[in-house]
């Protein structure tokens, strides 16, 4: 498994909420909920409103209330683009 | 006190108190230029993230969707003008509307109506003066533009766009607003939003090459949620850009109103003393005559 941290960014409409490392990101799409770790494939998805959850590589968790937003996944960076988006 | 000292002195008055006004006024500007600057850099994380997802699934996806197919006959055409609510701002709102104006002839002479949508109160006074209509309108805080204004206008302007033409629809969009290059520099700048040209250059440096993205739920879904999104983060930019524009345009203007001020204060304080010593000078005189001639009678 890559030890890779991903970089994710979690922004809203008129900041940049949050941003850093992770090792795993947990967001509910209108499909389900999808868990993405270091290596996954670009990805582009809906995200249905509800929580995103970081997991950080000390273990801790950082949660985010996202609503209207997308997901995308390339190369190990994660943006989570919502129109409103807090962390909680 | 003579009659023209005291025009003088009125006039020094006035330009004086016009000089607080325009002095405060260029001072809450200068300070107000900072916040929206920061507001505009602070969105801008959001527009080119969308942007570049916009430019992904548009690249690699060979899917027909209506917002990105330009239509074969274009009859009507929507230009949405970014101008102020306030004036004392320079040129700043007449700048944008005159390229407005020449978008419109342009537009005409390609054959197409024009309908327009209207942002801040100068823009629509600019209408109602002219006796020409608008289809929309919306005033009041194009100095603090909200991100829920821009969203009513994205959706005004998508129903419109997926109206059919025949029924009141629009097949193009363009924006007009004021960019803000500096503090002294604020070009308008026409900008087609739909049929989408997806021409970003700050989205797409050309070293990072667009990954062949996974779609959930499918790319046209994707699409479908997607663009309505990009075209509210491109108004809200033009807004935010309109906004910062307005401050610097009239932070300018009304630092040369207090710097003209400044010159007529003098200039009046210059003819006041000149009247003044006139008056002086005249009295001496007619107190030295009247004497001369008390003295020379009593001889």
């Amino acid at each position: 498994m890559a030890s890779a941290p991903l970089s994710v960014s979690v922004v809203s409409a008129d900041q940049q909420v949050w941003s850093g490392e992770a090792t795993m990101v947990v967001a509910r799409t209108v499909e389900g909920e999808i868990g993405i770790l270091a290596g996954h494939e670009p990805l582009l998805a809906i995200l249905s409103s509800g929580e995103v959850r970081l997991t950080l590589p000390d273990g801790s968790k950082v949660v985010a209330e996202a609503a209207d937003g997308f997901l995308s996944v390339e190369n190990d960076t994660i943006t989570i683009v919502a129109r409103k988006a807090a962390l909680v | 006190m003579g009659a023209q000292l005291r025009v003088y002195r009125q006039k020094i008055k006035s330009a004086q108190t016009t000089k607080k006004i325009t002095r405060a006024m260029e001072l809450i500007s200068a300070s107000r230029i900072q916040k929206a600057q920061a507001r505009v850099a602070a969105s801008t994380p959001y527009s080119r993230a969308i942007t570049r997802a916009v430019s992904a699934v548009a690249t690699y996806s060979n899917i027909e969707h209506v917002l990105t197919t330009e239509p074969e006959v274009i009859n009507r055409a929507a230009v949405v003008i970014f101008a102020s609510d306030r004036g004392l701002a320079g040129a700043f709102s007449s700048q944008v509307l005159r390229e407005a104006e020449q978008l419109t002839e342009l537009l005409r002479s390609q054959g197409k109506d024009v309908v327009y949508y209207l942002v801040g109160r100068k823009a629509l006074a600019y209408f109602s003066f002219r006796r020409r209509v608008s289809e929309r309108s919306w005033t009041g805080a194009t100095d603090q533009p909200q991100f829920d204004t821009a969203q009513e206008i994205g959706e005004a302007l998508l129903e419109a766009f997926l109206r059919e033409s025949d029924d009141g629809g629009v097949d193009e969009i363009h924006v007009v607003y004021n960019r803000f290059v500096s503090m002294v520099t604020q070009v308008p700048e026409v900008v087609r939003l739909l049929p989408l040209e997806v021409v970003e250059g700050e989205a797409t440096d050309a070293a990072s090459v667009l990954p062949l993205y996974e779609f959930e739920p499918e790319a046209e879904t994707v699409l479908d949620a997607l663009l309505p999104v990009y075209i509210e983060s491109r108004i809200f930019n033009a807004m935010l850009q309109s906004a910062a524009s307005e401050h610097a345009s009239r932070q300018k203007a009304m630092k040369s109103a207090s710097d003209n001020a400044d010159k007529l204060i003098k200039d009046f304080t210059r003819l006041s003393n000149n009247a003044r010593q006139t008056e002086i000078t005249q009295q001496i005189s007619e107190i030295v005559g009247g004497a001369d001639a008390l003295s020379s009678a009593k001889n």
